[in-house]
């Protein structure tokens, strides 16, 4: 059910200024996509307009196309409220609802939407979205309990599962891992690798070990200046963008001479 | 040993540290024993039949001679030290003293007059002894119950729509403003507003508990949108990411995320403008009016408030005056007792009911 | 092929009927508060234009409106700076108290105990000025005439009931105390810490690191208490109309612990409103109106001074 996405000639600006620039790039299906660059390189504006989430701060807007599955997402007739159901997202720190228990964590998509489900319907999701988050062998029995009451990994690994309980095409994740300890992260990076199997997958990080440990594709964006928007400088396996980069600046970036 | 760690010390050749750090300094029990003192005088004086605010006055005096000894003793530095929290400390049971008086006087004037007759009849015939203030509970609660249907929705959905909606426009500035300024609408001017609204309608005289009502309402509706609007914005942003990323749709996303998070502040917030709104009279005085009858009707007449009738039984007691005068009293200790608890509930649905991990 | 966006609350072109109506409710619920003040204004307009223009012998006080409101003005005017003169100091000690000499965990349930003040209702505050303080304020307005009465405030003769404009004050400075004290409080409490721990590291006292780091940062916000405390003090009115014992010639006069004594607008209203008829309802509405005013600029002076504090401390 993985979707891939095409993004051609994307600007994205703030009002009047021009934060990203010029991105045109191929999103493959069920493969893991990193976004590496310096901060405020816009690489987290990037993925925020892949499912419209940049919309949420005023005066921003894009030009350009972003094609999943060949429907262009900023179609004049496209609400931003199906996209996002279409393309989850997972956010820098664990975000769950803390008027909810972790069960209605896990449904909230469905919930917020007063979606009517049976009991053994709703169970079934949970169960599924939480094994698929690995979460279910640690929650199983306080599944009543509220979310915010668990450890920092538990809870991104709950983001998750809600992120995926309402089966979208894509998974977002805006730095995942930044806000947890290596132990919580590797649990992540492991889930990440199971995911793919199912989702397309795109994460931002800052972590270039990371970048190579989980992903299949790395898009390098930088700035070409102060107060210059940031644009895509390359893009292409995994592999090769660490061991060949194509453009001095990505080298010097994985090498740590700057960022 | 000698040091030189100042150079005020260095002019003065070498000091002992000993000197330095433990030297010039009134024993560790000298403010104990001379508050001590000042207490145990003004008790004494108290107990010899002194005037109460004569000996609190007193005590106050003795403690001064904290800093005068810290003069003698410590020099001038010190002592202005002692000296201020000599005064800042006063200055505190100075503003506990009205307090504690407040509460003694109203409890032990009112306690008395409290029964079952009191609260479950109206004044209607009563002279002189007897009579209650069941009418008066009736229509204070049926007043607030109407302020509180006219101001709440207005207020949430003024906030809902200052914190989710306005994103600092120029309209979102004007209300802000405005809430300022009703904040500072004397409670009277609020029951002449009342009044003047109503003499469109019913003509001069009018006298209604709705009116009351609106006037109320004008004076909680700006309590509401502030307390409201500080509790929606303390709901992180994440939280609404969050609910979008999901593919909730704006309005559900304020309703079943946002709201529920905020849920408790918002409680708090609207029990403590009730709070504040059923002790007010002016309004009340001038636009519901006084009657010594039940009147269950809002929309019918003059009615009855706990406030107004505190008021009208010290300003017209009748003769002899003592029965009226316990009956305000009485009714005064109601309305206490209902605003504390009020306030009370107030925290105890903040403290209890807030999301967990938040705060 | 490109396809530009509005800004986002245009951004789609599908609009659920469900954020419209919930959108719609919000903005109608801001858009009703302005309705509100502005009926506030009109309708006090409306109704008090008749009493200022309305001859002497129409009205109960027998005077035109001016020479009527005039005395009302300074009775409430004097009662409230009175009040604000012994609350202030009080509230900054209270504050100063809560906020850096009492230990923390003691000091919010101090706070609580203030704010229990200000729950208290007016009119009880009006039971307890006319019934416990008047009296025991007496015999020391008997003293203060005695001993300084070539003070033209002490003058005399000295209430012997005690319902003087000074017991007003006193019981005004009550009731406004709780709110000044908590924003004093709220501003003691966000001092940067740095400043303080800079002033003690370089040995200063206690009460030299409040002069030093604490009332530099504070002292705007003190001032905007003190409007706050101001505006409130003024617009009271059933704690005055209870306690105070009001001048036959509504009297100017700076005695303060006599029987003559000028009302105040809020109280003479509360005191003349509920028999009032004809015009006289309308110079009674008319003399609201100018406390209105009167508040205020009392309430928006006190805002600009906030305001401005933001824009230079650069805190919150």
């Amino acid at each position: 059910m993985a979707k891939s996405i095409d993004v051609s000639d994307l600007n994205i600006y703030y009002g009047d200024f021009l934060a990203v620039e010029d991105v045109t790039i191929p999103i493959a299906a069920k493969s893991v996509t990193a976004f590496i660059g310096p901060s405020g390189c816009g690489k987290s504006t990037f993925l925020r307009s892949l499912n419209r989430m940049h919309e949420v701060i005023r005066g921003a807007r894009v030009e350009g196309k972003v094609l999943i599955d060949g429907q262009d997402l900023y179609g004049s007739d496209m609400d931003p409220v199906n996209v996002r159901r279409m393309i989850g997202m997972v956010f820098q720190r664990p975000n769950p609802f803390p008027t909810m228990s972790i069960y209605d964590n896990v449904l909230a998509g469905q919930k917020l939407n007063s979606k009517r489900m049976k009991k053994a319907e709703s169970d079934d999701i949970v169960e599924r979205s939480l094994r698929s988050a690995g979460l279910w062998a640690e929650v199983k029995d306080r599944l009543d309990r509220p979310g915010s009451g668990l450890s920092g990994g538990q809870q991104q690994r709950l983001c998750i599962a809600r992120a995926i309980s309402v089966e979208p095409e894509v998974l977002l994740m805006d730095e995942p891992c930044s806000a947890l300890d290596p132990i919580s992260t590797s649990v992540i990076e492991d889930l990440i690798h199971e995911l793919k199997t199912q989702y397309t997958i795109v994460i931002v990080t800052h972590n270039m070990q990371q970048a190579a440990r989980v992903s299949d594709e790395t898009a390098f964006f930088n700035l070409s200046g102060v107060g210059k928007p940031g644009r895509l400088i390359e893009v292409g396996r995994t592999e090769t963008i660490f061991s060949n980069p194509q453009d001095p600046a990505t080298e010097a970036y994985i090498q740590g001479r700057f960022g | 040993m000698t040091t030189t760690l100042s150079s005020r010390n260095r002019d003065s050749g070498p000091v002992d540290i000993h000197e330095e750090l433990y030297g010039a300094q009134l024993p560790s029990w000298a403010a104990k024993a001379v508050i001590g003192a000042g207490v145990l005088i003004g008790l004494a004086l108290y107990l010899l039949g002194v005037n109460l605010v004569l000996a609190a006055l007193v005590v106050f005096v003795v403690s001064l001679a904290l800093p005068a000894w810290s003069v003698a003793v410590e020099g001038r530095r010190k002592a202005t030290d002692r000296l201020v929290t000599v005064l800042v400390t006063s200055s505190f049971v100075l503003a506990m003293f009205p307090l504690v008086s407040i509460l003694y006087t109203v409890i032990s004037n009112g306690a008395r007059v409290l029964s079952a007759e009191f609260f479950t009849y109206s004044m209607r015939n009563v002279v002189g002894e007897g009579g209650g203030i069941y009418h008066a509970t009736i229509g204070t609660l049926l007043i607030t119950g109407g302020a509180a249907v006219i101001s709440i929705p207005i207020g949430l959905f003024a906030a809902i729509y200052l914190v989710e909606y306005a994103d600092g426009n120029r309209l979102s500035r004007w209300i802000r403003f405005l809430v300022d300024v009703m904040t500072g609408i004397p409670s009277i001017v609020a029951g002449l507003f009342a009044y003047a609204l109503f003499v469109l309608f019913f003509g001069e005289g009018v006298r209604l508990g709705v009116g009351g009502s609106v006037a109320l309402a004008v004076l909680m509706i700006p309590v509401v949108v502030r307390s409201t609007e500080e509790m929606l914005k303390l709901v992180p942003n994440e939280l609404r990411e969050a609910s979008y990323a999901l593919g909730v749709p704006k309005w559900r996303t304020v309703a079943k995320v946002v709201l529920p998070t905020a849920l408790a502040g918002i409680v708090t917030g609207i029990t403590l403008a009730v709070a504040r709104v059923i002790g007010e009279t002016a309004p009340l005085l001038i636009i519901a009016g006084m009657t010594d009858s039940v009147n269950f009707n809002l929309f019918d007449g003059r009615m009855a408030t706990l406030p107004v009738f505190t008021y009208s039984s010290v300003r017209s007691p009748g003769i002899p005056p003592e029965f009226s005068i316990d009956r305000a009293w009485g009714a005064a200790l109601t309305l206490l007792v209902i605003v504390m608890l009020l306030n009370l509930v107030a925290r105890l649905v903040s403290y209890f009911f807030s999301p967990k991990g938040e705060r | 092929m490109t396809s530009t966006l509005e800004p986002s609350r245009k951004g789609s072109a599908v609009v659920r009927p469900g954020d419209r109506i919930f959108a719609g409710l919000s903005t109608g619920a801001g858009l009703a508060i302005l309705v509100v003040l502005a009926g506030v204004a009109a309708f006090l307009t409306i109704e008090g234009i008749p009493g200022i223009t309305a001859s002497p012998d129409e009205v109960k006080s027998g005077k035109a409106f001016l020479p009527f409101v005039w005395p009302l003005v300074y009775g409430t005017l004097l009662a409230a700076v009175i009040a604000l003169l012994i609350a202030v100091p009080v509230a900054i000690g209270v504050a100063l108290f809560i906020s850096h000499y009492s230990p923390r965990r003691l000091g919010q349930l101090l706070g609580y105990l203030v704010d229990l003040l200000a729950a208290v209702p007016s009119v009880v505050y009006g039971l307890w000025g006319i019934q416990f303080l008047a009296p025991n304020m007496a015999p020391a307005y008997k003293w203060l005439e005695d001993n300084l009465g070539f003070i033209p405030f002490f003058a005399g003769p000295a209430a012997s009931g005690g319902r003087t404009i000074l017991t007003v004050s006193i019981v005004l400075a009550v009731m406004i105390l709780p709110i000044m004290t908590a924003i004093c409080r709220e501003i003691f409490l966000q001092t940067p810490r740095l400043h303080e721990e800079a002033a003690l590291a370089l040995g200063a006292t206690r009460w030299e690191m409040a002069r030093l780091a604490i009332f530099p940062y504070a002292r705007s916000g003190i001032v905007s208490a003190a409007m706050l405390g101001l505006g409130r003090a003024l617009g009271e009115t059933l704690a005055v109309a209870m306690v105070l014992s009001v001048g036959v010639g509504s009297t100017v006069t700076a005695n303060l612990i006599s029987n003559d004594n000028p009302n105040t607008i809020a109280a003479n209203i509360a005191l003349i409103f509920p028999e009032a008829s004809g015009l006289t309802v309308n110079a009674l509405i008319a003399s609201g109106l100018v406390l209105f005013v009167i508040t205020f600029l009392v309430n928006f002076a006190a805002r600009a001074i906030v305001d401005r504090r933001k824009e230079f401390s650069g805190a919150n």
